[in-house]
C-alpha cells in the first residue's frame, strides 16, 4: 500500500434504523459531551419520554377496577391488531417520524439483554449517557390525548394504572430517574386522590396535567387540587400536545402546520386563564411549568396579555401587576423546542422569560424535535453561568435536587 | 493534507454510501449515477449523524396550469440525504437544503484513481 494513503475506518453504523443502539444514534452528542467537559455539570431534562404503550400489557395490570382490568387482560391477551386498551389517539401519531425520515420517532427498538430491570430503565440510562444528564424526567407519549377521552372515568383509570406501573418498574431502579405523576384533570377530586396516592412516592418530584383538553384551569373546582400541591412544595406541569380534530386545527393539511400550532395552543389557552384569573395570586407559592411548546409563544403572549389587560384591568381584578410579570416570576419553562432560526429574536425571549431563572433544559428525547444540551451550550449571548444554569441548576433549585459543590460552576 | 482510502468503487452500491472515521472526523461517500460525493457526517443543524441517515428521493408537489395541487411525487433526479435526528434533508449532489440552500453539508475532496475511492481531508 502507499505509505501516503491512510485506510479509513468504517463506521460500525453505516444506517440508522429503529433498531440502532440509542448510544449509537446520539453518539454526536456524547463526543460534545466530553469535548464540552460536562463532567462538572449539572444536567437535568425536564422532559423525556417513553413509550408506555409498549408496556401496555404490564400496565393494564395496574388498573384498580377489578372488571375493567379483567376486561384488559382478555383484550390482550385475544384481541389481534389491538391498540392499547381504553387509551384514546389521534391520528398525527401516525406522521411524526416523516414517513420513515426519523427512525427514533418511528420506534426505539434496539436489543436489551439486560433483563434485571424494566427495558424502559435501559433505553433511559442509554440517552442519559449520551446527553451527560444526571436526572431525566419521563413523561408517556399517547396518554398526552387523555385529556380528550369521551370516558371521564378511564382517565381516571389509565392515569392511576400508569402511574402505580410506573412508581413500581420503573422510578425505584435509578435514581437518575423522576417523574411529575400524571393528574386525571378531568375529575378534580380523583387528582386530589392521584397527589395523595402518589406525590411521596420514590422519584417523584411534582405533577402534570396533559394540556390537551378543554376544562378551563381555573373552575372553582379545581382550587383544592392547587392547594394540596401548592403544600407539597413541587411544580405542577402543563404539558402540551395537540389535537388534530379540534375544529381550530381542522384545516390543517399537514401534520408540520398543524403540529406547529397545536403543540402551542393549548397552552396558550391554559396560561392566559391561569394567569388572568390570578391563580399566581391565589397560590403564590405554586410553581407552575410549561412543558413542551418552544418559547417563541411567550413574548407573543406576554405582549398580547399585558396590552389588552390595561384597557381592561376591570375583568382582571386579581391582578396586581401586568400578566408577563406573573408569566416571568411564578411560572417555569422547559426549552425545547428551541426555535433558533433568528438569535436576536432567542436573546429577546430569554431577555423576556428571565431565562436565567426561569428557563428549563428538556430533550424531548426520543421525539423527532429533540434537542441536545448543545443548543444551550452553543448559545452565543449566554455566559457559562447562565448556561449552567438553564441546563441543570434551575431545574435542581425548583425541585430540590442535590447540586453537588463542583457542578455549580 | 491527507488521503484516506475509502473503498473499491465495485464495493459501493449505485445509489449508496460509506461512511468511515479519520481521527475524530466522519466522513459520508456516496456514489450517484457512478459519480461521488463526500461530505462531512456533520448536520449543520443541531450536529447529527448526517450521512448514517436515510436516503429519499426530493419529494415534489404537482401543480394544474391553473395552480391546483394534484397531490406529491417523488423526482427521480434529485436524492436527499436526511438527517435521521431531525430529518433535515440536503441533497447529495450539492449538499443544500432543499427549501434553504444556504444551509448546507461541509464537502470534502473526493477522489477516484485506478477503481480505488478515496478523500483528502486536512
Amino acid at each position: 500500500m502507499d505509505a501516503q494513503i491512510l485506510p479509513g475506518q468504517p463506521m460500525p453504523v453505516q444506517e440508522i434504523d429503529t433498531k440502532t443502539d440509542t448510544r449509537d444514534i446520539l453518539a454526536h452528542s456524547r463526543k460534545h459531551a466530553e469535548k464540552a467537559g460536562y463532567a462538572d455539570w449539572l444536567i437535568i431534562d425536564i422532559d423525556a419520554h417513553h413509550v408506555e404503550t409498549a408496556s401496555w400489557s404490564e400496565i393494564v395490570t395496574h388498573i384498580d377496577d377489578p372488571v375493567l382490568r379483567d376486561q384488559a387482560k382478555f383484550y390482550h391477551a385475544e384481541k389481534i391488531g389491538a391498540p392499547p386498551y381504553g387509551l384514546n389517539g389521534d391520528l398525527g401519531l401516525r406522521y411524526q417520524d416523516v414517513g420513515g425520515r426519523i427512525p427514533h420517532q418511528a420506534g426505539v427498538s434496539e436489543a436489551v439483554d439486560d433483563k434485571s430491570v424494566h427495558r424502559d430503565v435501559i433505553l433511559s440510562r442509554r440517552a442519559m449517557q449520551a446527553f451527560a444528564l444526571d436526572y431525566m424526567v419521563i413523561f408517556p407519549t399517547p396518554m398526552l390525548f387523555l385529556g380528550l377521552h369521551p370516558q371521564t372515568y378511564m382517565e381516571v383509570v389509565l392515569c392511576n394504572a400508569y402511574n402505580s406501573w410506573l412508581c413500581e418498574r420503573v422510578l425505584p431502579h435509578d435514581p437518575g430517574l423522576k417523574a411529575m405523576v400524571v393528574l386525571p384533570y378531568n375529575s378534580p377530586e380523583e387528582a386530589c386522590k392521584t397527589v395523595e396516592r402518589f406525590g411521596d412516592k420514590q422519584g417523584v418530584i411534582g405533577f402534570s396535567i396533559t394540556s390537551t383538553r378543554h376544562k378551563p384551569v381555573h373552575a372553582n373546582e379545581y382550587m383544592r387540587l392547587y392547594a394540596m400541591i401548592e403544600e407539597t412544595g413541587k411544580p405542577l406541569g402543563f404539558h402540551a400536545g395537540y389535537h388534530w380534530q379540534d375544529p381550530s386545527l381542522a384545516s390543517c393539511n399537514s401534520f408540520l402546520g398543524m403540529h406547529a400550532l397545536g403543540f402551542v395552543w393549548s397552552n396558550m389557552v391554559h396560561m392566559t386563564n391561569w394567569v388572568l384569573n390570578g391563580i399566581p395570586e391565589r397560590f403564590p407559592k405554586l410553581n407552575s411549568i410549561w412543558i413542551e411548546s418552544g418559547l417563541a409563544w411567550v413574548p407573543f403572549l406576554m405582549q398580547r396579555l399585558d396590552e389588552q389587560f390595561l384597557m381592561r384591568q376591570s375583568e382582571a381584578p386579581l391582578l396586581k401587576r401586568l400578566p408577563s410579570e406573573y408569566m416571568n416570576t411564578n411560572c417555569f419553562y422547559t426549552s425545547q423546542p428551541l426555535e433558533a432560526g433568528n438569535m436576536k429574536a432567542v436573546e429577546c425571549t430569554f431577555d423576556m422569560i428571565k431565562a436565567e431563572t426561569q428557563l428549563l433544559f428538556a430533550t424531548d428525547w426520543p421525539h423527532f424535535d429533540f434537542d441536545s444540551p448543545r443548543v444551550i451550550y452553543d448559545m452565543p449571548f449566554l455566559n457559562e453561568m447562565q448556561k449552567r444554569r438553564i441546563l441543570g441548576l434551575n431545574a435542581a433549585e425548583l425541585f430540590g435536587l442535590e447540586i453537588k459543590p463542583h457542578q455549580r460552576g | 493534507m491527507q488521503t484516506v482510502r475509502v473503498g473499491r468503487v465495485d464495493e459501493f452500491e449505485d445509489p449508496g454510501r460509506k461512511v468511515i472515521a479519520v481521527g475524530d472526523m466522519e466522513v459520508g461517500v456516496f456514489r450517484l449515477d457512478g459519480e461521488f460525493f463526500a461530505w462531512v457526517n456533520d448536520c449543520p443543524h443541531q450536529g447529527g449523524p448526517v450521512c448514517q441517515g436515510r436516503l429519499f428521493n426530493r419529494v415534489l408537489e404537482v401543480l394544474g396550469t391553473d395552480q391546483s395541487s394534484h397531490g406529491r411525487t417523488w423526482d427521480e433526479d434529485n436524492l436527499h440525504i436526511v438527517c435521521p435526528w431531525h430529518g433535515f434533508e440536503y441533497d447529495v449532489r450539492t449538499g443544500k437544503h432543499p427549501g434553504m440552500p444556504d444551509i448546507a453539508l461541509t464537502p470534502v475532496t473526493v477522489q477516484v484513481q485506478n477503481g480505488e475511492v478515496h478523500i483528502v481531508v486536512e
